[in-house]
């Protein structure tokens, strides 16, 4: 396929990049990795004016230390991703979630930064970093601001990225001893997540302190658990006060229905997937 | 027959059965070939085909204009631009001489028949340009209501795919063994039985998925053509283009260049091969036109699609007593090469390697608004093998009794070999009990009961089945006589020549055109053996009608037994025009002539030898001769083969099935196949794990869905799941080895072997792990959500919600590849 003819910018800085966002004309696309924009235009989906190629801005690449935080550039790609030693230690799930993206091809294009941007309610990096309370430093011509991951997914391949505006990049909490664990549900190993469940959960002796999960495809965003997540606070850590937590996962969803599933088996799988998620992580 | 013995009349230095790694893969893999696409010719112009976007409409107008005013664009053709010329697509098996066939425009003139049928050319300078102006093309269309379920199309008062016709039933196909005198009465079998039971299975369609999309280059010179084109039949191709185009066939030259796959989705005469001829002559220009891969999976046609109502009678011992088959064969819009004919090949394999006393075959060829169905690999057979093997293990639960054993009772010895089916068909050799009790040691099969056994006490929530497929097929396709008594509008032989090279070289030319499979190094396997020359010394040619003259190409695992016999015979005449020019020259006669190792020596004459290669150049020369014979040692030969042969294996899988998600998951896989003798065990191989990997595709992954509008829904891979290597388990292989009596190689054909066993060995072992469960059936592909559903539901898991998950936003076919609606971005509606 062969997308629509459109002008092509590539800038170095992010400054250069607003402007180039700005004087590109009525339908600017940014591209990252490419791995969901490129298909999308070449089916003629999307066909924008000007697209804005972020490959060179350096500064938008890598993982840095931060106080508690670690600040992870948008254009990080997924395989520098799974091999980053502060996320290995910080935010062990991005990485875990990460590598079941897709092939390595696609891993070697495909950035942090794009994943989420994109939004795609079937992307496994959403709810994994709505789990992760991460934060979104988006900029714009007037300056950066900072949105919670609880704001910036607003609707089906929609955030609060408004026109003109770049996400740069994404904070997130250091979770140190917390247990973590994403459960991917697919059918084939490079396919995207039918439902799929992030839990970070923080365990005190024999009982679960804190517990937060993401939901992977359960609706238009990344949902999370709120149900499960009360009933696993305080809870103790046995294979039966979660799975009674887990029966709350399908709770406030509003799931597709498609060639993958429908709705109702969408709401049993989050279930499943729940118990076996919040299991791994709590270390049952 | 065995190997030792068939081996022993070869040459000493064998290559036969060395596993040589296939000489043609460097330049395949690498990409360092020419592919259709990547031709570029002087003046070249760029098709794009517009496509509609509705199953099934008239066109109530249509408007180039814009199109044609777009930057680069040359032409704009419609369907009334071609329809005098055009014709039709060829349909070479009229399977009954009653069938209707509706007729196949390359182009839709006043009316389209599924989603993705041509309805607009755009010719331009380059593909962008061509592709920019199919948005502009405006077609109008009057919908009417699409057939898409073959159940609904053949009741009374169903809306007409062709409302000229007074049905949507192309044929009525019958086989009886009653009458056809191969076996008793069926009904009376029925009425008799014991036992009875009957299933109702599906075949879902599914599509080729070849790794190299189709395209085509056509060159006009003078009155002259040459079309180069990624398929697998351009001898077939030739013929039948002279004749719909009436470009004569002595004008007409096609060449396969390096083709990347087919299994059988490029055995066929594509309304875009045609009308890029059509275009080429309009415009006295080279054309090119390649399709994308969503072109490909809405347009280019598909295999299987299949309602399958299936009677079994048996005693209460067990014995089988009747087999009776009811096909409803998804045809789609219209009638391709050999769409009639798929279903009707499928009717002499359902009684499989049983012994059945009597059998009955029916099947209608129905349309549906949906694009044609035509070959897939086993193009019947995997059908069949299906149907029969899951009624086994059917028939084995009603009666009680371990699959295995009913399956064992009711097979062909292997002493009552040669054994003529109820379905008429002579199987050759085999032996199914060797080949079964080796799968069961390669699987571990005691062990994995006893475990499966554990699981079902504790109630684990992942349970184990296995399930067996203990499959025949017929392959070397075909014994021209009999092609003609099922009413095939060809032969079925092979040809090929040898060239003997002034340097001693060797030029083999073959009829059987690869696209994958690698002939070039089996059958220098042949050639080096057979001749006493060095494998690297021969050369094997095809694909192009200049150089090849005579084929009739590749498929249904005919390459191997049809025309490399082709290629031995040519090669004994080499060696007996040889004979006599050795005889000449050393002053011999030629009975006292030995020939081995590429040498003819003297019995009893010590020194006195010459090599075949030295021959070559004698004769090249031609000083010095023999009076009474040509100047050559090059020799053509054509091989019709007298009888099918037929391959046959033990399949056995062992199944993981976790009942909280339906998830199925293969835990083992040991298949034991004869093929006959095998002449490169590495290629052997590697047709046996693709052929799995397709079969297990069908099980688990694939199917073509289309929405009730007509939309092809897994219209991207996306949702159209094809398995990689990280998705497949390790295969547990194995062979016995009954050599073919037909054919001298020995060889019955591998090509769609694992394809046609491996699939109702996965269903039966997921069924197996579930049985206790209350489970019988479940709809394939076992999608994690239909086997949930049957597990926790009952009944077969049920449809799948067609709508195309939502990656890339939910690209679906309207919006894609060309077809003009409103949801294509920018498209003028
Ligand atoms: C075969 C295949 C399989 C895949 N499987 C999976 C999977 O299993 N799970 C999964 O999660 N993903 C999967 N993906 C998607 C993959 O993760 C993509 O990399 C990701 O969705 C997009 O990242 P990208 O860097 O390629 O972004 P791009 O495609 O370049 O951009 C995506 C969107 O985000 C916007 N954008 C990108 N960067 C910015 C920015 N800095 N600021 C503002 N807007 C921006 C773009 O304009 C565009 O709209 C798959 C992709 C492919 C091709």
């Amino acid at each position: 396929m062969i997308p629509a003819p459109f002008a092509y910018a590539r800038p170095t800085t992010v400054d250069e990049a607003l402007q180039a966002v700005a004087s590109g004309g009525e339908d600017v696309k940014i591209l990252a990795g490419g791995q969901s924009l490129i298909p999308v235009m070449r089916l003629r989906l999307a066909a924008p004016e000007t697209v804005v190629d972020l490959t060179k801005v350096a500064e938008l690449r890598g993982v840095r230390e931060e106080g508690d935080a670690i600040v992870v550039g948008a254009m990080t790609t997924h395989s520098d991703v799974i091999t980053d030693p502060l996320i290995a230690r910080y935010a062990a799930l991005i990485a875990a979630a990460t590598e079941t993206v897709a092939d390595r091809q696609v891993r070697h294009r495909g950035t942090f930064g794009g994943a989420l941007a994109h939004a795609d309610p079937a992307g496994d990096l959403p709810a994994v970093a709505l789990a992760l309370d991460a934060e979104f430093v988006i900029a714009g011509l007037s300056g950066r601001r900072t949105v919670p991951a609880a704001e910036f997914f607003v609707d089906y391949l929609t955030t609060a990225l408004e026109e003109g505006e770049l996400l740069v990049e994404i904070r997130v909490p250091k979770h140190e001893g917390w247990g973590m664990h994403y459960e991917k549900f697919n059918r084939v190993a490079q396919a995207w997540s039918i439902v799929a469940v992030a839990a970070v959960v923080r365990r005190e002796g024999d009982r679960i302190a804190e517990a937060k999960i993401g939901l992977t495809n359960m609706g238009p965003t990344p949902l999370r658990a709120r149900g499960v997540e009360e009933a696993l606070a305080g809870a103790e850590a046995t294979a039966d006060a979660v799975a009674a937590a887990a029966a709350r996962a399908a709770e406030n969803t509003s799931p597709s229905s498609d060639l993958n599933a429908q709705a109702d088996y969408r709401h049993h799988l989050a279930q499943v997937l729940t118990r076996r998620a919040v299991t791994a992580a709590a270390g049952l | 027959m065995t190997v030792t013995e068939n081996a022993a009349e070869l040459a000493p230095a064998k290559e036969v059965g060395q596993a040589r790694r296939r000489k043609e893969d460097a330049r395949l893999i690498t990409g360092r070939t020419t592919w259709t696409d990547n031709m570029t010719l002087p003046g070249m112009l760029h098709l794009a085909v517009v496509r509609s976007p509705v199953a099934h409409a008239k066109i109530t107008s249509v408007d180039l204009t814009a199109a044609q005013q777009a930057p680069n664009v040359v032409a704009v053709f419609s369907g009334r631009d071609f329809a005098e010329e055009q014709g039709s697509i060829p349909c070479a098996w009229p399977v009954t001489p009653d069938m209707v066939n509706p007729g196949h425009p390359s182009i839709a003139v006043d009316e389209v028949n599924h989603v993705g049928e041509a309805v607009a050319i755009v010719v331009a300078r380059s593909k962008s340009a061509a592709q920019d102006a199919v948005e502009l093309v405006d077609i109008d269309y009057d919908v009417l209501p699409p057939v898409l379920d073959m159940e609904e199309a053949v009741k009374d008062g169903a809306d007409l795919v062709h409302d000229q016709l007074s049905s949507n039933t192309s044929y009525h196909f019958v086989f009886d063994a009653g009458d056809a005198g191969t076996g008793a009465n069926t009904d009376e079998a029925f009425t008799d039985a014991e036992v009875v039971v009957s299933r109702r299975f599906i075949q879902q369609r599914l599509i080729p998925a070849f790794m190299e999309p189709r395209s085509v280059v056509v060159q006009p010179q003078g009155d002259n053509f040459t079309m180069w084109s990624a398929t697998q039949v351009p001898h077939v191709l030739r013929v039948m283009l002279a004749m719909v185009t009436g470009v004569p066939e002595h004008k007409l030259r096609i060449v396969a260049p390096d083709v990347g796959g087919g299994f059988g989705g490029k055995l066929q005469v594509n309304p875009e091969e045609v009308l890029s001829l059509l275009v080429a002559r309009r415009l006295g220009k080279p054309v090119k036109w390649t399709e994308t891969r969503s072109e490909s999976l809405m347009a280019a046609h598909h295999g299987r699609g299949q309602v399958q109502y299936v009677d079994i009678a048996a005693d209460r011992e067990g014995n089988v007593k009747g087999l009776r088959v009811r096909l409803l064969a998804d045809m789609g819009a219209y009638l391709r090469l050999i769409t009639p004919g798929v279903p009707a090949l499928g009717a002499f394999m359902f009684p499989g390697i049983y012994k059945f006393p009597a059998y009955r075959f029916e099947c209608d060829g129905v349309f549906t608004n949906k694009v044609p169905t035509d070959a897939y690999r086993g193009a019947g057979r995997p059908e069949a093998t299906f149907a029969v093997e899951r009624i086994m293990d059917e028939l084995a639960v009603e009666l009680g009794v371990d699959p295995l054993e009913l399956r064992r009772k009711n097979w062909i010895k292997a002493e009552e070999f040669p054994f003529t089916t109820v379905a008429g068909l002579e199987y050759d050799s085999g032996d199914y009990d060797a080949a079964t009790q080796q799968a069961l040691e390669l699987l571990g099969y005691d062990e994995l009961r006893a475990e499966q056994q554990r699981r079902r006490e504790s109630g684990d929530p992942v349970q184990l089945g296995i399930g067996f497929s203990t499959f025949t097929e017929m392959c070397g396709l075909a014994p021209s006589r009999v092609l003609g008594s099922l009413a095939y509008g060809a032969g079925g032989w092979e040809s090929a020549s040898i060239r003997m090279l002034p340097t001693g070289k060797v030029e083999v030319v073959t009829g059987s055109t690869p696209h994958g499979q690698g002939h070039e190094t089996a059958w220098s396997q042949l050639v080096a053996d057979q001749l006493g020359v060095p494998f690297e010394d021969v050369e094997v040619l095809h694909g192009d009608t200049a150089v090849s003259p005579r084929g009739m190409d590749t498929y249904g695992s005919r390459s191997l037994v049809v025309g490399g016999t082709a290629v031995i015979k040519a090669a004994d005449k080499v060696v007996a025009k040889a004979r006599k020019v050795a005889a000449h020259l050393l002053e011999a006669s030629e009975d006292d002539l030995d020939f081995s190792a590429g040498k003819f020596t003297v019995r009893g004459t010590p020194g006195a030898e010459i090599g075949i290669q030295e021959i070559a150049l004698a004769v090249f020369a031609a000083h010095n001769y023999p009076e009474d014979v040509e100047p050559s040692i090059d020799a053509d030969a054509t091989f019709d083969p007298v009888n099918f042969s037929f391959p046959h294996g033990t399949h056995i899988c062992a199944m993981e099935v976790d009942t909280e998600t339906g998830m199925v998951k293969i835990r083992k896989y040991a298949s034991v196949d004869d093929v006959g003798v095998i002449v490169n065990p590495l290629i052997v191989e590697g047709q046996i794990h693709g052929g799995l990997a397709q079969g297990i595709a069908q099980a688990l992954y694939e199917e073509a869905v289309y929405d009730a509008d007509g939309n092809l829904t897994t219209g991207s891979f996306v949702d159209y799941l094809v398995p990689s290597a990280a998705d497949l388990p390790h295969f547990d292989t194995g062979n016995t080895v009954h050599a073919a009596p037909g054919n001298p190689i020995g060889a019955k054909g591998v090509g769609e072997a694992g394809c046609i066993a491996s699939t109702p060995a996965v269903v039966n072992a997921a069924l197996d792990a579930v049985r206790h469960l209350g489970v019988s059936d479940i709809l394939m592909p076992l999608t994690p959500e239909r086997v949930w559903r049957a597990v926790h539901q009952g009944g077969d898991g049920g449809d799948r919600a067609p709508a195309g998950t939502n990656a890339y936003g939910g690209a679906q076919t309207e919006s894609t590849a060309g077809v003009s609606t409103d949801a294509s971005l920018g498209g003028e509606l």
